[in-house]
């Protein structure tokens, strides 16, 4: 019988840490009068940070994979990266998010718990190590997202959102388990790595329509869940319905999960049939590119142009997968953390436009910025920019990467479709920025801008960061590389 | 008459197996129910007592025939269906409820391994049929279509659901010191050399007394008879019935309370075991060695006094109001069994309680 | 065919059967207690598996709690389905595609079934212990991380229902049983010790005939 390892423990200190001080914070936040909220505000954001100081300081040697919990967990260079920037944004949406919440009477206990237990659900799904343990932890986190974007009861549109992520979401992890559970049937076991050393999909294979039944399925509830076209249909209401700071999350750091899933689901279980997803995907990619870029161009919500860009960006994650290796993927890691520091900006800058009864969702309602406050123009400038994959901007790198590792795996004809919609799509993100400098305002008056302090100078930073990291990449992407380059090595 | 027993004859040769099966089935039912007709006296006789009335007396040898008398007149009675009630409902709700209350009765042992069935996971299975009996009464309520039999139901449902937790959680406890779900093992785990002792009421002292409270709760009895409520719903969710099926609904009742009164000794006062065992070493006659060896006249004395208390309850106390009896089952309950779940986990860790003699 | 095997099929039937009812019966509480016999008729089956933990699980929180208050809903609401069902026969045609779709898939995995190696010994039995015992051993050491997740997701599930349902309406009026109830004869009445009223003096006589 296997027994309880307490150094187990040892290896999952950054969960069990953010656990502790979430429900620590749960117990401060009920004896916490309204007025006093900031008090929930700031601990939350010093929890992100310890368990990020944690996550950074035990990262495990390169190339090291550190199992606990008999292979449900794994601690290694990815579950490092992801962890990270997880942590990372979600630390902006709090930062971010304070005073549009007071303004819609939304800043409460529960978002900061919820997202906490979500950023939790995020961590344990980049570190599963085991088919159990990454639906747990997609269903940690999904289901603190429903609850997130039904937070405004009052308006008809949230909940609207949030029947819809529910139903869709709930299809989604029924179709996903459904996968597992032919995998778990074709191979006799639950653990990625387990499944990666039987499932191969060679002619002798006795269980190979079974394999391929469950990979279809691993498939589909992935791109379910990454929101890859044609499983797209919840994003844009969703982006739409939720209220911003929750659109900002599930649009940045949950997408970086979603990444991870992905990613250990199909290159550390499904591993031996790469030959096989590599077309599905490929298929995907083109679907999404295609869809996300021409119907962003019809859009007038600024929130559902996003979210059609989103689906546009997830075609290109997707294509770094098509690589099937380590570069590839590391391609992929490092677009999806510059996707989502550079829709943290977006999002970012709705919430700064926004005001009490105003959401400054609408594309006009960003006409004029540059008369009103040039330096956020200049930020919003940035980040679309950016979005488009302007040099030298940190987008422009981002998808020159992924089109590097596409034409590595000599799909010479994705990369040219790639930059066939890439270039469609520069179309409605320099329209923002038409709008924002060349279009009379509304109003003429000075913007007025949200007393928090820290929301603008992290904003101002984070827009810079994406010029920044524009001109220095090379780190981030070195890390990215290091972490898969080695996870490939290892045997498994 | 010589025709039935030839037929009786044609059947049990043709069918042994199967005959065997219903012969077998019909075992417990038969004194199950004559047990509930005599409690239904019993129940009219104390109370009578207790409010210095004479009770039943008249039908029979000190009215012990009363209650056949009222079954039969049920039985004769004519079924009335309420107008735009749903009939296969309303029919089929007291089937509902009494089939799993008689099915709970197949794994309630009366000795060591006497059991109709000595499943192993008995303590389970009891659970899952004790809960399955709510249906009878919400059909019940809303196939009357009735607002006083809805009402009745809704509070019902509500009432059960709540006390299944606390009833839970405090037989969870008593399979964690016992380490076995089997109702016979559970018993024996209560043997020892210190008497009454070393049965579990003692390290379960407040989930003896939630389990049984919770089981007043569970049987819609009093003071926690909110399902019937006379005085404000007439008579909750069989205010429609007549008849036959209100026969079943009463039989239902009383059988699930017999069924309390048998788990209470079973899990908590060492069922068949005696107060005295261990103390006393000595063989005199089978008809007297029982008293410090133990057996069932003892399981049978307690089951006794649990259903007297039952009348005793209900002669005693004044209804519930609706919201003290959800706050009594959420908020003081749940909390303690919660807790003491805990503590029965540290005893049994740390040893501090032993199964088995 | 052994006896089981009859048991099998017979309570197989019952839960397709009563599945199909529960999509296809007009009345919500119908629909409803199908449910109820496809759970019970399921966990007939798994207990002809041995699976008599995970059965009688099923039984208790599905049929005997879940549904409950399924029923108590749907009962309350009084739910009017027919216009949800307009669209039952013109997306026949799609849900029929899917259903053959999901058919073939199965067909597929019985083609795959007859390749399939022996399946391995039942674990429980192999450990010689009764598969409840087998069952919380494997939950609490081998997948004793996710036992704890789950419990952490169904934490959350309850702190996502309080902001999702939870309403202080301002301005209505409800009685506090609860303090009611505490209420002492002190609260409601005051005694006041004073001295007792004389009679006015006679000077005040004229003032008597008009009270």
């Amino acid at each position: 019988m296997i027994q309880f390892n307490p150094a187990d423990l040892a290896t999952m200190l950054p969960e069990l840490f953010l656990l502790g001080a979430t429900c620590t914070i749960l117990l401060i936040d009920l004896f916490l009068k309204p007025t006093q909220r900031d008090v929930t505000h700031w601990l939350s954001l010093a929890a992100l940070l310890a368990t990020g100081v944690l996550v950074w300081r035990d990262a495990p040697a390169q190339g090291a994979s550190i199992a606990a919990f008999n292979g449900m967990f794994l601690r290694d260079g990815v579950a490092t990266v992801l962890k990270v920037f997880v942590l990372l944004t979600t630390g902006l949406v709090f930062l971010y998010s304070r005073d549009y919440l007071r303004g819609r009477k939304l800043f409460v206990g529960e978002f900061y718990l919820l997202l906490l237990f979500a950023t939790l659900g995020m961590m344990l799904l980049v570190s599963a190590g085991n088919l159990v343990t990454v639906y747990l932890g997609l269903e940690l986190l999904t289901l603190s997202s429903y609850a997130l974007v039904a937070l405004n009861r009052d308006s008809a549109v949230s909940s609207e959102a949030a029947i819809k992520y529910f139903v869709l979401g709930a299809l989604a992890s029924g179709l996903l388990l459904y996968g597992m559970s032919m995998i778990y049937g074709a191979t006799g076991t639950l653990d990625l790595a387990k499944i990666h050393a039987i499932a191969d999909f060679s002619a002798n294979s006795p269980h190979r329509m079974l394999l391929a039944f469950g990979l279809v399925f691993l498939v589909v509830g992935s791109a379910f869940k990454l929101g890859a076209a044609p499983f797209h249909m919840w994003l844009p209401d969703v982006y739409q319905g939720a209220p911003t700071a929750v659109t900002l999350f599930v649009g940045s750091a949950s997408k970086i999960a979603a990444f991870g899933m992905t990613w250990r689901l199909l290159d550390g279980a499904m591993g031996g049939m790469h030959v096989h997803w590599t077309q599905m995907l490929g298929v995907l990619a083109v679907l999404s590119l295609a869809i996300g870029n021409v119907f962003a161009i019809a859009q007038t919500n600024l929130k559902r142009m996003l979210a059609y860009s989103t689906i546009s960006h997830v075609g290109f994650l997707l294509l770094g997968f098509v690589n099937g290796s380590a570069s590839g993927y590391a391609a992929a890691m490092f677009y999806v953390i510059s996707y989502a520091l550079m829709a943290a900006v977006a999002f970012g800058m709705i919430m700064l436009l926004a005001r009490a009864g105003f959401e400054a969702e609408e594309i006009d309602d960003f006409k004029g910025l540059n008369q009103r406050n040039p330096w956020y123009a200049g930020v919003m400038a940035i980040a679309m920019f950016s979005l488009a994959g302007v040099p030298p901007l940190f987008g422009f790198f981002a998808k020159l990467m992924v089109l590097k590792a596409v034409i590595d795996a000599g799909q010479m004809w994705l990369a040219i479709v790639a930059i066939v919609f890439a270039i469609i799509g520069l179309y409605y993100y320099l329209r923002v920025v038409k709008v924002m400098y060349f279009d009379e305002p509304h109003d003429a008056t000075v913007l007025e801008l949200p007393r928090d302090r820290g929301f603008r100078w992290v904003l101002s930073l984070n827009g810079l960061a994406l010029l920044a990291l524009g001109v220095a990449w090379g780190p981030l992407l070195d890390w990215c590389d290091r972490a898969f380059a080695v996870a490939a090595l290892i045997p498994r | 008459m010589d025709s039935i027993i030839a037929a009786f004859h044609w059947f049990v040769s043709t069918f042994p197996t199967l005959s065997m099966a219903l012969g077998l089935l019909l075992l417990p039912l038969v004194p199950l129910i004559i047990g509930v007709a005599m409690y239904v006296w019993w129940e009219r006789k104390v109370i009578g007592w207790m409010h210095v009335r004479m009770g039943p007396n008249k039908v029979g040898p000190f009215g012990l025939a009363q209650t056949f008398a009222d079954v039969f007149k049920l039985l004769l009675k004519e079924v009335v269906y309420p107008a735009n009630s749903n009939k296969t409902l309303f029919l089929l709700a007291p089937l509902w409820a009494l089939i799993p209350s008689f099915a709970a009765w197949a794994v309630i042992p009366i000795g060591p391994n006497v059991a109709w069935s000595n499943a192993n996971a008995g303590l389970l299975f009891l659970l899952a049929m004790t809960s399955m009996g709510v249906y009878g009464i919400i059909l019940a309520g809303w196939a009357s279509n009735s607002r006083y039999a809805m009402l009745g139901a809704m509070r019902s449902a509500a009432q059960v659901v709540s006390y299944e937790i606390a009833m839970g959680f405090s037989l969870v406890s008593v399979l964690i010191l016992a380490g076995s779900l089997n109702l016979s093992d559970i018993v024996q785990a209560q043997a020892g050399g210190k008497g009454l002792f070393d049965w579990f009421w003692l390290p379960l002292l407040p989930m003896f007394v939630i389990y049984f409270v919770s089981g007043v709760a569970e049987t819609n009895r009093a003071p926690f008879d909110v399902a019937e409520g006379e005085s404000e719903i007439v008579a909750g969710f069989h205010v429609e019935y007549s008849g036959a099926p209100f026969a079943v609904f009463f039989l239902t009742e009383y059988a699930n309370m017999i069924l309390v009164s048998f788990l209470a000794p079973i899990l908590f006062l060492g069922g068949w075991l005696s107060p005295i065992q261990g103390w006393v070493h000595a063989d005199v006659a089978w008809y007297v060695d029982w008293i410090w060896k133990g057996g069932w006249p003892w399981l049978f004395l307690k089951v006794f006094f649990f259903a007297t208390a039952y009348v005793w309850f209900r002669a005693s106390f004044p209804r519930y109001r609706y919201d003290q009896i959800m706050r009594l089952g959420w908020k003081v309950f749940i909390p303690i069994t919660i807790v003491w779940v805990f503590v029965a986990g540290c005893m049994k860790y740390f040893g501090w309680v032993t199964a088995g003699a | 065919m052994s006896f089981q095997l009859i048991c099998f099929y017979a309570f197989a039937a019952i839960t397709v059967g009563a599945a199909l009812a529960v999509i296809s019966v007009r009345s919500p509480v119908h629909a409803a207690l199908c449910l109820v016999l496809t759970f019970f008729s399921t966990a007939c089956t798994w207990l002809l598996a041995d699976a008599e933990f995970l059965a009688i699980a099923l039984v208790l929180v599905y049929v005997g709690a879940v549904m409950v208050l399924f029923l108590f809903v749907v009962m309350m609401l009084d739910l009017d389905l027919d216009p949800l069902r307009e669209g039952f026969v013109r997306a026949l045609p799609v849900g029929i595609v899917v259903a053959v779709v999901m058919l073939v898939e199965m067909l597929g995995l019985i083609g795959v079934r007859s390749m399939q190696l022996p399946a391995p010994p039942e674990p429980a039995a192999a450990a010689g212990m009764s598969n409840t015992s087998w069952l919380a051993n494997a939950l609490f050491s081998q997948f004793l991380l996710p036992f704890e997740v789950a419990a952490l997701i169904l934490t959350v599930a309850i702190v996502a229902a309080i902001p999702l349902t939870l309403r202080r309406r301002t301005g209505t009026r409800t009685q506090n049983p609860g303090r009611q109830v505490m209420v002492q004869a002190r609260d409601r009445v005051r005694i006041v010790k004073m001295a007792a009223e004389k009679p006015a003096p006679a000077a005040d006589k004229t003032g008597e005939t008009t009270p």
